[in-house]
């Protein structure tokens, strides 16, 4: 049977994943449960349950033989209702993909790039799909970056570091109450993927988010992270920002975007602990 | 009222500007150049548009003259010197610019400033060779009142080159028009960086296909008014355009458009061109007496007719019945393969005509993918680019410019838009410049889009995502405690409205 995964999107050209100009590949799933996810409809997989085949308004959405909801690229009309309407947080927007399905993408968009990045969900949970695509895209002389939130034990499965250029990690939280709480999952696996990846020389750039207002837990992981990596990585402090948030988290998460000059104290903060290629986005 | 006392009235014309139409007005008085009753019909039905060059051409369209002949043995008629330094050298060229003629009255070319100037900035402080460059341009910019007054910069990285980038971002001129000659090997990477991060904030330079330019024209080419090449030393007689979408409307089928209607145009076109080309060289007296011609700074045989079209996707889309133009032209293979076969029998008809003069090119014309009027309305995009509203994806973009910037020596171009997180990471649009020029692309023109929604990292923007934040956005501007980020936001768009006008490259 032909290895296939979940595509959520692909977006030709990113600037924003990884240094240079990206194809970003974003597959479906994600392990975790940020209550701050953009994209929670990245979640989880879809189980069929067919609610939002009957609130598609342009009837893009359908049962197949197998009863499983296909989803009509042509006829949708990107209205979203679909995914407002989800109650397991899923989408039936998504394409299985083949490697040759993706290479033939990648393939239109290699004069322009400097190689790929996957993210997701969580891209690590299709490492069978990751190892194979990285391998050809390698081939063309193309670098591969993941994108991950560090549930996926890289030290047990060295597969994919091989073929892979870098890792850029989340460190969304450091206190293990607050991780616990905000992520929905135990912090110990991204805390050991940061030193494996770092000691391997594989870890390209790591990513904190600031929340408004949280001074002590934005310090803490800020405080840690740039005490690990120093100036061997890249160190991104990103601003919570409220788009695509479900509304029952915004009370507590915040409305408004996080201050810039709030966020711009702790690219400090990790300046003068050592991390110098801490910067603000 | 007549005509000329409508002109003399109007308020919304500058001095300048009353003066040209006054002359074009006194023009349209002669009917020395006569041309065929069909020739006539097809300009009364739109499909032929002269862009309103006047009836009685009294000089070529477009003149580009040879700055460095005039560096090198000075101007007779001008009675200027060869310059010794720098300050003498602006002063030779803001003396002689005033006298190089076009169909707008300005210069269309102002020569490779920085080959030109180099020498003598390099003999001088740096501070003081930016503060002469900064006045040099100022005068430029308030004296030469027309965007498309044009600057070419490049291959090779400079000191001047890097003086009149800092500038052009420092005082944020409309005019001149810039571009940069690119060649992959002679570009370094770190001059075509600086030329990306001056782009995002000025709209300027642009980005020309060196090696594609030099392969038809040599050397010495030059970049004037839009994006048009021609010959240094030489320019274009004229320059008229078919309007493929009304070209197309009396056609009874596809094989109809291509064995009558689009002969038929094309040649009327061809007609008006050759008759126009002779007049200019025949009649009038800018070859035998200005003294561009006289001194050599000019040399008729470098002049060509330049073969214009626009409206290429609406034309396709018309022939085969379509009517929602997000699937039509670039995002349909039939309409885009369609669009091929139009330009391929285009090329082959003009190829084929037998040119008056234009020696320089085997007496031939060339084509020119045209920019646009504003009274096109909706009806024909520019050249061959896809229309606006469908909003293809940067690299759908540029996947249909490679397919038909070939055809263009003189000159086509396509404008790509960059959201404002590219600030912060211009070293990824050079990629995409670099690749699209490999892949054929002619022109890259690139901007910054104030958008207020970007994806920050690793995840996705959804359309539904961006209404609702357009309209809290909205909501938001008046709350007091964003007022300076609102306030920030509407300036930065202020900036952006006055910087459309660069943009917006349409011939006049
Ligand atoms: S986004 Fe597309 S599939 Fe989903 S409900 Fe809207 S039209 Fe249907
Ligand atoms: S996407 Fe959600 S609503 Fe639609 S079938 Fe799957 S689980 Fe059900």
């Amino acid at each position: 049977m032909t290895l296939t995964a979940p595509v959520n999107k692909i977006i030709p050209f990113s600037n924003v994943d990884g240094p240079s100009n990206r194809t970003a590949i974003f597959f479906q799933g994600c392990p975790f449960n940020c209550l701050f996810c953009h994209n929670p409809e990245t979640i989880n997989m879809c189980v069929n349950c067919g609610v939002c085949v009957r609130n598609c308004p342009v009837q893009a959405l359908s049962f197949d033989e197998s009863k499983k909801v296909v989803w009509d690229k042509q006829k949708c009309v990107q209205c979203d209702t679909c995914i407002k309407v989800c109650p397991h947080t899923s989408s039936p927007k998504i394409t299985w993909m083949s490697v040759p399905d993706v290479m033939k993408e990648i393939h239109r968009t290699l004069p322009y790039i400097a190689g790929i990045t996957t993210s997701g969900g969580e891209c690590t949970q299709q490492n069978e799909f990751l190892i194979e695509l990285f391998t050809e895209v390698q081939k063309l002389g193309k670098t591969c970056l993941i994108d991950s939130n560090g549930s996926f034990d890289f030290e047990a499965d060295p597969r994919v570091l091989k073929v892979c250029d870098g890792v850029m990690l989340d460190m969304k939280a450091y206190p293990e109450e607050w991780h616990r709480h905000l992520i929905g999952h135990d912090r110990e696996i991204v805390l050991k993927n940061l030193h494996y990846l770092l000691e391997h020389g594989k870890l390209y750039e790591v990513r904190t988010i600031i929340f408004p207002g949280r001074d002590e837990e934005n310090e803490a992981a800020v405080r840690y992270v740039s005490e690990v990596i120093r100036d061997r990585c890249f160190y991104k402090i990103i601003r919570y920002r409220p788009f695509g948030v479900r509304e029952k988290y915004l009370p507590e998460l915040g409305e408004f975007t996080t201050d810039e000059a709030y966020a711009l104290k702790y690219v400090e903060l990790a300046k003068s602990l050592g991390a110098e290629k801490a910067y603000i986005i | 009222m007549s005509e000329a006392l409508n002109i003399i009235k109007d308020e919304t014309l500058t001095y300048n500007q009353e003066l040209i139409a006054l002359a074009r007005l006194g023009e349209s008085t002669d009917d020395t150049i006569v041309y065929s009753d069909e020739y006539y019909a097809a300009k009364a039905k739109g499909a032929l548009c002269d862009l309103n060059e006047g009836r009685m051409p009294y000089r070529p369209r477009y003149i580009c003259p040879d700055y460095e002949l005039l560096f090198q043995k000075g101007c007779e008629f001008l009675e200027l010197e060869p310059p010794k330094d720098l300050l003498e050298a602006v002063n030779v060229l803001e003396i002689f610019y005033r006298h190089v003629p076009s169909i707008t009255t300005f210069p269309v070319y102002l020569g490779s400033l920085d080959t030109l100037l180099e020498p003598f900035v390099i003999k001088e402080d740096r501070a003081y060779a930016k503060k002469v460059l900064g006045l040099f341009l100022k005068q430029i910019d308030k004296t030469l009142t027309d965007s498309f007054v044009h600057a070419n910069i490049g291959p090779e990285d400079s000191v001047t080159g890097r003086l009149l980038l800092e500038l052009t971002e420092e005082m944020q001129l409309a005019i001149p028009n810039i571009t940069l000659k690119y060649d992959p090997v002679k570009t370094s990477d770190d001059f075509a960086m600086a030329c990306v991060k001056c782009m995002l904030r000025t709209a300027k330079p642009s980005f020309a296909n060196h090696r594609m330019f030099v392969s038809e024209w040599g050397e010495r080419y030059a970049i004037a008014s839009c994006y048009n090449g021609l010959n240094i030393g030489g320019g274009g007689f004229t320059l008229p355009r078919m309007r493929l979408y009304e070209c197309s409307l009396d056609a009874k089928s596809i094989d109809d458009f291509f064995e009558n209607e689009l002969p038929k145009y094309i040649d009327l076109q061809l007609e008006y061109m050759d008759k126009r080309v002779k007049f200019i060289v025949e009649e009038s007296t800018f070859f035998k007496h200005n003294f561009l011609a006289t001194e050599g700074f000019v040399k008729q045989e470098n002049f060509t007719g330049m073969f214009g079209v626009v409206g290429l996707a609406e034309c396709c889309n018309n022939l085969l019945g379509i009517k929602d133009n997000k699937k039509g032209f670039g995002l349909n293979e039939e309409a885009t393969s369609l669009g091929i076969r139009i330009m391929d029998a285009i090329e082959k008809r003009v190829a084929e005509h037998e040119a008056p003069y234009c020696d320089a090119y085997g007496h031939r014309y060339r084509l020119h993918a045209q920019v646009g009027i504003d009274t096109d309305g909706m009806d024909d995009a520019p050249g061959t680019r896809i229309p606006i509203g469908a909003e293809p994806t940067i690299l759908e973009q540029l996947e249909v410019n490679e397919k038909f910037h070939k055809y263009f020596p003189t000159g086509t171009g396509d404008i790509f838009k960059f959201e404002e997180t590219y600030l912060k990471t211009p070293e990824a649009i050079l990629p995409i410049i670099k690749g699209s020029l490999a892949n054929g692309l002619r022109y890259f023109s690139g901007y910054l889009e104030n958008n207020d929604v970007v994806r920050v990292t690793g995840y996705l923007v959804k359309k539904s995502e961006i209404e609702k934040l357009n309209k809290r956005q909205q909501s938001l501007n008046n709350v007091t405690v964003f007022g300076k980020g609102a306030q920030d936001g509407g300036h930065a768009l202020d900036r952006r409205v006055q910087k459309q006008d660069d943009i917006n490259r349409s011939c006049k």
